[in-house]
């Protein structure tokens, strides 16, 4: 399933990796952190016959999302919050978003508002 | 093209063998006149001449959802096909007093696609063009970047009325308000507008109110319906002759309550299915031969005698 493909990648880590590499990285990690964010993951979100695939999705926060229109109408990625608003996405055009602090992000479809998605953003 | 809601139309056989007729009619211009509010069908215009438009009556052409900027599959041409309908209607033997645009004028809300279609528009040989705006031209700005191409009453509401030929015209707004889960709504600032400009009409003046989304539920699932028509439709039970016209589900539909007959129209730009159809879930674009697309979009004229209750309309295809 695709929002939970980060959590599969650091569980196939965990199953892999040797303990001594997992504790050097439990102490690197914060240290290049706090040296230079580096860009979170980015995950995907299909727009698909009138309808956001995953309609629900769990997230870190660093994360960015990116909705893609594969309808021939337009739709929009709009919160119900105001935090983040798409303009028309056309087709097969893409509206992206990084989520940075944790809160649950509700959205609809401005043309269409039978159209719900929701983004949890959690840390992990 | 189809009628629904059976259940809706009321429960007198012959008004309902009169819609199984419609039904059939698919794609055929048909010809209407409304009596009391009920609505009677005449004919085709494809099997015959439509009757004449009285040479006292008030005559206008609604056209709706013509969509420019939009070049997909289902209509590559959509200027091309709103054209066609200006021709056709310039060319009408009686000149219609003015055009109404029912919403959908863009496809996209662009500054470009509005001035493209105010463009087209001017080509039109009549007096006027009111226009309301649909939930495509309120995507990008809300309704502002819509009434900088067409703010016709210069309220920046994008609500207005107006008389003409002794009918009183309400141009509604019915997509704005759009909040998660629910259909759109008019608001009670229009629909407090909506009862200040009613108050000082008698009860005998033909009303014929404008609103892209259907003023009752056709298929809530799509949207296809306004969540707070009753409040609008209550004002209007006191007169004796109103007539709604709608756009927005690209097809024609039509329902009567008392004195009220509402009717949806077809669009200039492609059909979309109808609800329940087999196969379909959702509300997009149906892409159908080249030579059968003409016969799925079109216009209507409508006119009104004075003195009658009885508004006329018929509705043709580009392609009969």
């Amino acid at each position: 399933m695709r929002h939970f493909v980060s959590q599969g990648t650091y569980q196939s880590l965990r199953s892999y990796a040797m303990p001594a590499l997992l504790l050097c990285t439990a102490f690197a990690i914060p240290a290049i952190l706090a040296a230079a964010a580096p860009p979170g993951p980015t995950l995907s979100i299909d727009i698909e016959k009138f309808a956001y695939a995953p309609k629900e999705i769990t997230i870190a926060p660093g994360t960015k999302i990116v909705w893609t229109n594969h309808d021939e109408t337009p739709h929009t990625v709009t919160s119900n919050d105001k935090s983040f608003a798409s303009k028309g996405i056309d087709t097969d055009d893409r509206f992206e978003h990084t989520f940075a602090i944790e809160g649950d992000f509700g959205y609809i479809c401005t043309l269409h508002p039978f159209m719900t998605g929701v983004v949890h953003v959690r840390k992990q | 093209m189809s009628i629904h809601d059976a259940t809706d139309l009321g429960h007198n056989p012959a008004r309902r063998r009169a819609l199984s007729c419609l039904a059939a009619w698919t794609g055929a211009a048909i010809v209407w006149t409304v009596t009391g509010g009920v609505p009677r069908a005449l004919g085709a215009t494809r099997t015959g001449i439509p009757p004449s438009v009285p040479k006292n009556a008030l005559s206008f052409v609604q056209i709706s959802d013509t969509h420019i900027g939009f070049r997909k599959e289902a209509n590559p041409d959509v200027a091309g096909s709103l054209r066609h309908a200006i021709a056709e209607i310039n060319a009408l033997p009686q000149v219609p007093a003015f055009v109404v645009h029912t919403g959908d004028v863009s496809h996209l809300s662009k500054p470009e696609e509005f001035g493209k279609a105010r463009e087209l528009l001017q080509e039109f040989r009549v007096d006027r063009v009111h226009t309301i705006p649909g939930e495509h031209d309120t995507i990008d700005e809300g309704v502002n970047g819509y009434l900088k191409f067409f703010d016709h009453d210069s309220n920046g509401k994008s609500w207005y009325s107006f008389e003409q030929g002794g009918v009183h015209f309400i141009a509604l707004n019915n997509v704005i308000n759009f909040k998660a889960g629910t259909m759109a709504s008019l608001g009670d600032e229009q629909i407090g507008w909506m009862k200040n400009d009613l108050a000082s009409v008698t009860d005998s003046t033909p009303i014929v109110v404008l609103a892209h989304i259907p003023l009752w539920t056709i298929w809530e699932p799509w949207g296809w319906g306004t969540a707070d028509s009753a409040e609008a439709v209550a004002l209007l039970r006191r007169f004796g002759s109103v007539t709604v016209l709608n756009g927005h589900i690209h097809q024609v539909l039509q329902k009567v309550e008392g004195n009220i007959a509402l009717h949806t129209a077809m669009s200039l730009a492609y059909p979309l299915p109808t609800p329940g159809q087999p196969g379909i879930g959702e509300p997009g674009p149906v892409t159908v031969p080249g030579t059968e697309l003409g016969k799925l979009l079109g216009t209507r004229q409508i006119s009104v005698v004075r003195g009658k209750q009885e508004l006329a309309l018929i509705d043709t295809p580009l392609e009969g």
